[in-house]
């Protein structure tokens, strides 16, 4: 077998991770490769930094290519490491530290960089650009600390940074040099409504405002200050007024470059063996700064190294403003030209603008603005050259029209010829993605993501490819998989519990408010879940709804067929006493209690309580020291045990004593949905500690620690987490996960369901791998019991909601007199 | 039929509700976000479940035990079972809830 090839690319950034990802597809092992990376990390979503800013995404959610994959297709990836020279005839390319590495092929993609107004005070610290996730973080942390920002730039990335500060509660200037915003995309009145947009959001504009200098004191920004004199007070100020292709490297070595790295239409540089890719390239005079035409170089460049032939021929350009609850939508070129005419559609009323840029009957440029749902369909037509004579009077109206008669959505997305393209950020076509549906068996958003790409990275297509799913599938697609939590609103919980987060929203009423519900109070199915995200969310800060919570969680007991309620005391780690059992035994007396039944969580069951009795049979039960087992409640239930050394003559550790320990530990939590442990004294495992939410058993060694089990609705085995050596150590690990889960899952989630979402082995790098996460969410998890851990039955019987338990009136009685 | 006092709106908790004990059966008093006060029989028409027991949203409650969702003003069940329970009417004034019974022979009218 011949040697491989040896790749080296230079830069991780979209376009190269894109162009792997064709390459492995096609030809898995035709290379050597190796990344030279200059940022410490490994591949992410640029374009989805401004929903990080604001809070409604994480990091981690962006993350296109992470550890495992580089070790899984054997590419060697150095991160942190800048390549500052190649050797041509050596064909090898050296990094900062001295690292070497040899080429056959090599692929510069550099990327771009932000450009910096040269004006006084533009070295301060505190002057960003808004590139990378360390100006993300760094924006994050100033916002933190409060105070003012100014962003300089009134374009697509400025705006959307104006809006992350804004949300992360900094107050916002922006300092624009054109008299209206966005000036490329949209004419001054569509500016306006823009403005309008921008400032109802509390954002200050500033228009025909050039900036004079940045004002410091001791090296930190504090202001900065226009040419007519006016001072805009600042913590940080955020250039964003455009990008340049970073072509330094390429032009010492003397390859060709002009505004970026020239490349033919094969991405070749004027050294065969040289490629370039990405934001740092110039093709037929043109750089570019988005995303989909990085992805066309890089199916181009993948095809170009395998030896097949290909050419990139330039692409169209469509964007979206990611700001939440404003949508504008451009795409093309919409400068004015000789023979270039204009149709224009304003309805002031509901904000919406449209503007169609056409040259020889064939659309060239489309903004729309408001009402952003026909943006593929005019994008289809712009690349096609789709001559629109024929419907020329309607085609601004939109697909629904254009035909005369309006369409249902479904019939539009069936009209859609099969190379239609869907997402326009990784240039998916409808065929590719019905063709993936059928022959994967794809049944969901999240599936079609995995195999195509498609809506995986701005994400405004989803809603095109449900239409997809729906119409390939027929009635054997479930949306529910993707569904929004309930019919009040159209956000999933994941979106709802990160929303809560960013926006800070600390009561029922305003995330309704906010993330506009579209119902006055909410429903059965959301309120609960609403009020435990804001109780787990800010403990000690949200004040708990009783009338938000199921009956069962209401009264401390659980409701039964006949209305009746049953009744569980704790038993500590399943161990209790003659008096416990006295007094339980003498309840069952007094009350005439029809059932008393042992339960699989190692407690008795008291059933067919009358409601008005629950006081005073929990009074009785507090007398002898029982409390509520929370046994009707989403939160910690029981913690199974065996005898352990104790009594067992195979035990390990005092596998009862840790039961007990933990219970008294995380009783009284509010979790997403029940969660039961047990903790087994040796491998034969008699607490059945292998099918619970979390389960222990117990070694020689310590403890191993195993998650995400499941004896219900569905059984399944559990996983192993990690191990702890000390009792102190496994008792972190355990309320580490459970905090962590507390924090991330859906409402009524169990924990074998949130672990397979999250991953496994996501959950156990925070919780094992990073040990001062786990430090600190087990802190969390600590403080958060400051506020829960007190009997809700003793409350009760001192008198505590003491409406719930007597009739409002008697009128049986009155009429007896 | 008779209007009896039955207590005070304060008596209720916002999207709660109060039981009344009558000879024709237990009725849920229930009270809205908006102030409204709805009175229907504390049986859901599917397994007679205790509506009293269930969460007030707007005008309608969610029954405890299977979920059934009933318009409180005119004791409908939503969705494709339907079914209805029995409402009776109720007048507030000055922040006292009259509810409104069929007189029963041996009832003394207030």
């Amino acid at each position: 077998m011949p040697a491989r090839q040896k790749l080296v690319i230079i830069g991780n950034g979209m376009a190269p991770g894109r162009m792997l990802e064709e390459l492995l597809k096609r030809a898995p092992r035709a290379f050597e490769i190796t990344i030279f990376n200059a940022e410490p990390r490994v591949n992410y979503d640029r374009i989805m930094l401004s929903p990080v800013l604001s809070g409604e995404t994480t990091f981690d959610d962006i993350v296109i290519h992470d550890d495992a994959w580089y070790a899984d297709n054997g590419i060697t990836l150095h991160k942190g490491k800048r390549v500052t020279r190649i050797d041509r005839d050596a064909k090898q390319v050296i990094a900062a530290d001295g690292t070497v590495a040899a080429y056959d092929r090599l692929v510069i993609a550099t990327g771009s960089s932000p450009f910096i107004i040269p004006v006084p005070g533009h070295e301060l610290e505190g002057v960003l650009a808004y590139r990378d996730l360390d100006d993300v973080e760094a924006m994050v942390k100033a916002a933190k600390a409060g105070g003012r920002a100014v962003v300089i730039g009134g374009g697509l990335l400025g705006l959307e940074a104006a809006a992350g500060l804004r949300v992360q509660g900094m107050e916002v200037d922006v300092v624009h040099l054109m008299p209206t915003l966005m000036e490329r995309q949209l004419d001054t009145a569509a500016g306006h409504l823009l403005r309008k947009a921008v400032e109802e959001r509390g954002i200050t504009v500033h228009t025909e405002a050039n900036t004079k200098a940045i004002l410091g004191r001791n090296g930190r920004v504090t202001g900065l200050e226009l040419e007519d004199g006016t001072v805009l007070p600042a913590s940080i100020v955020v250039m964003a007024v455009g990008i340049r292709p970073s072509a330094a490297l390429a032009a010492e070595v003397g390859l060709e470059v002009g505004r970026g790295i020239v490349v033919t239409d094969q991405l070749m540089t004027s050294d065969p063996d040289i490629f370039a890719v990405g934001e740092c390239v110039e093709h037929r005079g043109q750089c570019y700064g988005l995303v989909a035409p990085l992805y066309d170089m890089a199916k181009t460049l993948a095809a170009t190294l395998i030896g097949e032939s290909a050419a990139y021929e330039g692409s169209v350009t469509a964007t979206k403003l990611k700001v939440t609850g404003i949508s504008l939508y451009s795409a093309g070129d919409f400068a004015e030209g000789e023979g270039r005419e204009e149709i224009v559609l304003r309805d002031a009323s509901n904000g919406v603008y449209r503007r169609l840029v056409l040259e020889n009957n064939v659309i060239v440029g489309a903004v729309l603005y408001g009402d952003v749902s026909d943006g593929a369909w005019f994008f289809d037509m712009i690349k096609r050259g789709t001559d629109v004579s024929d419907m020329r009077d309607t085609v601004i109206f939109g697909q629904n029209y254009a035909g005369g008669t309006p369409l249902d959505p479904m019939a539009a997305v069936a009209a859609l010829p099969d190379d239609g393209e869907i997402c326009g950020c990784n240039g998916v076509c409808k065929g590719e993605i019905i063709e993936a549906i059928n022959t994967q068996g794809l049944s969901d958003v999240e599936g079609v993501r995995a195999h195509t790409k498609a809506s995986a990275s701005c994400g405004s297509c989803t809603g095109l490819v449900e239409q997809l799913l729906s119409f390939t599938l027929g009635d054997a697609y479930n949306p529910a998989a993707v569904q929004p939590m309930c019919g009040c609103t159209e956000l999933g919980h994941g979106d709802v519990r990160r929303l809560i987060v960013a926006k800070s929203l600390k009561t029922i009423p305003e995330v309704m408010q906010e993330l506009e519900w579209s119902s006055s109070g909410g429903c059965a199915k959301c309120r609960p879940a609403l009020n435990y995200y804001l109780l787990s969310t800010w403990p000690g800060e949200y004040q708990d709804d009783a009338q938000s919570r199921f009956i069962n969680e209401r009264v401390h007991a659980n409701i039964q067929k006949d209305g009746t309620y049953s009744v569980v005391p704790r038993m500590w780690g399943g161990i209790t006493s003659a008096k416990e059992l006295r007094a339980i035994a003498d309840v069952a007396d007094k009350f005439d209690v029809p059932t008393v039944k042992v339960t699989g969580g190692q407690r008795i069951d008291l059933l067919g309580i009358k409601k008005e009795d629950l006081p005073a049979v929990w009074s009785d039960l507090n007398d002898a020291g029982l409390v509520s087992g929370h046994a009707y409640g989403k939160s910690l239930r029981t913690v199974k045990t065996c005898v352990g050394t104790d009594w067992c003559r195979f035990g390990t550790q005092d596998s009862t004593g840790f039961g007990i320990r933990l219970e008294r530990f995380l009783w009284g939590s509010w979790t997403p949905a029940k969660v039961k442990l047990a903790v087994s004294g040796c491998p034969r495992n008699c607490a059945e500690a292998t099918c619970k939410d979390v389960g222990v058993i117990c070694v020689e060694s310590g403890y191993e620690i195993h998650f995400a089990g499941a004896a219900g609705l569905e059984i399944k085995g559990t996983e192993i987490l990690g191990h702890g050596k000390t009792e102190d150590e496994a008792l972190e690990i355990i309320a580490a996960v459970i905090q962590l889960y507390r924090e991330q899952a859906y409402y009524l989630e169990r924990i074998y369901k949130w672990a397979a979402r999250v991953g496994y082995d996501t959950v156990r790098e925070q919780i094992i791998d990073d040990v001062a996460r786990r430090r600190d969410l087990f802190e969390r998890f600590v403080y958060s019991q400051c506020f829960s851990q007190s009997d809700p039955w003793a409350e009760r019987v001192k008198g505590g909601e003491a409406h719930e338990f007597r009739p409002l009136a008697d009128l049986t009685q009155m009429a007896a007199e | 039929m008779t209007f009896v006092d039955i207590g005070t709106l304060d008596d209720i908790p916002e999207r709660g509700a109060r039981l009344v004990k009558t000879h024709a059966g237990t009725v849920a008093v229930f009270r809205t976000s908006a102030g409204q006060v709805y009175a229907v029989e504390d049986k859901c028409p599917h397994l007679a479940g205790p509506l009293s027991q269930g969460i007030v949203h707007g005008s309608r409650v969610t029954c405890p035990l299977h979920n059934l969702v009933i318009d409180l003003a005119s004791g409908a069940a939503e969705g494709p079972d339907g079914g209805c329970v029995r409402t009776y009417p109720v007048q507030l004034k000055e922040g006292r809830i009259h509810l409104g019974l069929d007189a029963q022979p041996s009832e003394k009218v207030a």
